[in-house]
């Protein structure tokens, strides 16, 4: 075995449920800690961003209209294709982050379990963060939570995988669409996890992943008019204030960056933060 | 036979101007620290109300400053004691709401039905809505022990003066928040008398600190360091400025901006019903309504047939002195806003679309717009695309469902939207598909502080009003 030539993967983006190359043709090295070469990711650029978008706003009407139960199984699905493979994952999380063999299984074991807790969640969010309200008159008055649209995910830079994971999720559950940059020095457990999501019955265009220069891909995402918010998690403050401000121009909903221990419990804040709530009056009367 | 109306003035002595106001800063009325004045005119006759105080940055400065001193005392309140404070305002703001329906009417020109009738109702139920919040936010969802953001920095606009204080008031103080609010540059008043209603409920000094002046004064507190949250209601245009100037700070920021809403009459609609909805949605409060149903959208097999009955119902309404109580339509709250409406109408005239207004006088002085049609409006006209912000209904047709969303759905704003129709699978279709906060089904321009309001896309974000308000006054 030992003196057999192991083949290697070409790691590329993830858009509208296809695996192209960057349209520039361009890569960039990725190296482990230590500086050892690991592969070639793909350097997506401006125009890559925006055939991401343009893939998630075709599969949003789709995505947003199925059914809860089937979002549901769906995401379920993704965390039985990633137990499948969870041996794959461990080592890239090893390789990506310097972690011990123990430590990357442990985040990629909790990466299913978050699948699986926000799997759960699809047809459950809306009863607790919609209301029926009483109000003052003769009216059926029903508030329920709809996705909010596009969005554009920096996924956090120091947790390749569990981080993406725990941002990612909660986005889609609800129905959104995204448009994920992967961490920047570390893309390849990302770029991977695109082979479970194409496996997974996830319809092609939900997520869309790029790897690339963090600052180059986030600015025509977050200056994009047909991209609904933006999650700065793997934005630094400087990038991240910049980002914001071109962010007002068609009024994006932003979520800013924050500190996060990826391990915890991750609570509703993420899965709250990318829906609007509608809420339809009614007359009632014989 | 015709039925003549006889002039029914309501009673201006309920109302005691004082010459002058200044700004009420730690539960006290002071004088402007640049000594400016502004002039505050009733729309309906160009007279002169008042004059109130321009406030500059170092009187925003000294606002936040009492705000942020009275915070400590104020957070710290039992929820009950706050909730009870909160419950007076609303009994006083019921007392008084004569009064203050009156002035609302003189200062803004809306009609006194609508002033008695709305605005001032609402108001006392927001307060009393939020009022039973404070001593029960842990049961909200927010977790078990919310905490408040801090000192809030409102800014509010002319259309509903006392009503969007409200809005912005309540939900604060229930969750422990103090506040400075800045009311619009040309309906000062009703908030200058608000502060003597804090005055009269007895509450501590800087839990509500009232600021006038112009979009300058809006500006400097918006970007006052010392604030935590800023909530903003007015154009998309100062909306995303304001976004602007919070981006990388820390402070919340909630945003309830334009609108350009479809009302949507399919062709089994009861069209009666139909048609006193579409009146009520555009010529309301002379369509300066950020939700108004500014488009209509009609199935072509009955557009006739509702056009007509429309003409006939807009050739009664009784434009004039608002404080007439059987005025439908007032005055128009500026001069600007006028020259504003005006451009937009005259615009969709020069692109083709056909302009009509029943016979109506307008009065001499003051300013004023007839209720305004245009048909063969088409969606890249101006009229079709702008928010205009007065009575100015623009109509276009459809013919299937499918394109009735595409149309109504085919604007950067998603306030609102109206749908007319007696198919309840279809009325649950369309507003399912409908990209807008509120949706009114066979009614339109219903409000109700339990029912949340607020925009999708560009008409802002954050919701106003029932459990999901709360939301933008915790540190959530």
């Amino acid at each position: 075995m030992s003196d057999r030539l192991s083949v290697l993967k070409t790691y590329k983006l993830y858009v509208g449920g296809k695996f192209p190359r960057s349209e520039s043709g361009r890569v960039y090295e990725v190296t482990d800690t230590e500086g050892g070469w690991l592969a070639n990711a793909p350097l997506a650029s401006r125009k890559d961003a925006r055939d991401a978008v343009v893939a998630a706003r075709k599969a949003f009407g789709g995505w947003s209209g199925a059914t809860a139960y089937n979002r549901g199984q769906i995401l379920y699905r993704v965390a039985e294709m990633l137990q499948g493979r969870r041996e794959q994952f461990a080592a890239e999380v090893a390789a990506a982050e310097g972690v011990s063999p123990a430590a990357a299984a442990a985040q990629v074991d909790a990466a299913v379990d978050r699948w699986v807790w926000y799997a759960g969640w699809s047809d459950k969010v809306a009863q607790i963060a919609g209301s029926a309200n009483p109000v003052a008159g003769p009216y059926f008055n029903l508030s329920s939570p709809e996705p909010t649209g596009v969005v554009a995910v920096l996924a956090p830079q120091e947790s390749s995988f569990l981080g993406l994971v725990s941002v990612l999720a909660p986005v889609i559950v609800t129905g959104n669409t995204a448009v994920v940059v992967a961490a920047e020095r570390a893309p390849l457990p990302a770029l991977s996890l695109a082979e479970v999501l194409a496996t997974s019955d996830l319809p092609g265009g939900v997520v869309n992943l790029l790897s690339g220069r963090t600052a180059e891909l986030a600015a025509p995402l977050a200056a994009h008019q047909d991209v609904n918010a933006l999650d700065l998690t793997g934005a630094g403050a400087e990038l991240a204030t910049e980002l914001e401000t071109a962010a007002a121009d068609n009024l994006k909903r932003v979520l800013r960056p924050r500190a996060a221990d990826w391990t915890a419990d991750p609570g509703t804040e993420r899965l709250l933060a990318f829906l609007e709530t509608k809420t339809v009056w009614h007359p009632m009367g014989v | 036979m015709t039925f003549d109306y006889a002039p029914a003035p309501e009673s201006r002595s309920v109302v005691d101007l004082a010459p002058s106001y200044g700004l009420f800063i730690d539960g006290e009325f002071t004088e402007g620290a640049g000594g400016g004045l502004r002039k505050t005119v009733s729309p309906a006759t160009e007279e002169v109300l008042a004059e109130y105080t321009q406030g500059t940055a170092d009187d925003v400065d000294r606002a936040v400053g009492a705000a942020r001193k009275a915070f400590e005392k104020w957070s710290a309140l039992p929820g009950a004691e706050r909730a009870k404070y909160l419950f007076r305002i609303a009994r006083i703001i019921q007392e008084r709401s004569r009064e203050l329906a009156v002035l609302e009417t003189l200062d803004n020109g809306k009609p006194i039905r609508e002033s008695r009738d709305a605005d001032l109702p609402l108001v006392a139920a927001h307060f009393f809505y939020h009022a039973g919040w404070a001593d029960k936010l842990g049961h909200a969802g927010f977790g078990p022990d919310p905490k408040p953001l801090g000192v809030a920095g409102q800014i509010i606009p002319w259309n509903f003066p006392l009503l969007m204080l409200a809005w912005k008031v309540a939900p604060a103080l229930a969750c422990g928040n103090t506040v400075v609010l800045k009311p619009a540059e040309t309906t000062p008043l009703s908030a200058l008398f608000f502060a003597d209603i804090c005055r009269q409920a007895g509450l501590p000094k800087g839990v509500v600190n009232i600021v006038t002046g112009d979009g300058s004064t809006g500006a400097a507190l918006a970007g006052h360091p010392g604030i935590d949250k800023v909530a903003f209601t007015g154009s998309t245009e100062v909306g995303k400025a304001i976004a602007r100037t919070v981006a990388g700070t820390d402070k919340k920021l909630t945003l309830e901006l334009g609108g350009k809403a479809a009302n949507i009459v399919f062709d089994d609609a009861p069209l009666d019903q139909a048609v006193e909805g579409i009146v009520n949605g555009i010529f309301f409060n002379q369509g300066h309504v950020c939700c108004a149903g500014s488009r209509l959208l009609v199935q072509e097999s009955v557009q006739d047939e509702l056009l007509d009955a429309l003409k006939r119902r807009m050739a009664t309404l009784r434009v004039g002195d608002p404080l007439d109580k059987n005025t439908d339509i007032g005055a128009i709250n500026s001069a600007e806003q006028l020259a504003r409406i005006t451009e937009l109408a005259d615009a969709g005239e020069a692109e083709g679309a056909e302009r009509w207004s029943p016979a109506c006088e307008l009065p001499g002085s003051g300013y004023w717009f007839a209720p305004t049609l245009f048909t063969g409006v088409t969606q890249a006209h101006r009229v079709a695309r702008e928010e205009i912000f007065g009575p100015v209904l623009s109509v276009l047709t459809f013919r299937t469902p499918q394109e009735a969303v595409a149309k109504a759905n085919n604007t950067p704003y998603g306030l609102s939207a109206g749908i007319w129709t007696e198919k309840s699978s279809r009325m649950l279709w369309m507003a399912s598909k409908l990209r807008a906060g509120v949706i009114w089904s066979n009614t339109f321009n219903k409000f109700d502080p339990a029912s949340p309001f607020g925009g999708y896309k560009e008409s802002g974000f954050g919701r106003e009003g029932g459990r999901h308000g709360l939301e933008a006054y915790l540190d959530v």
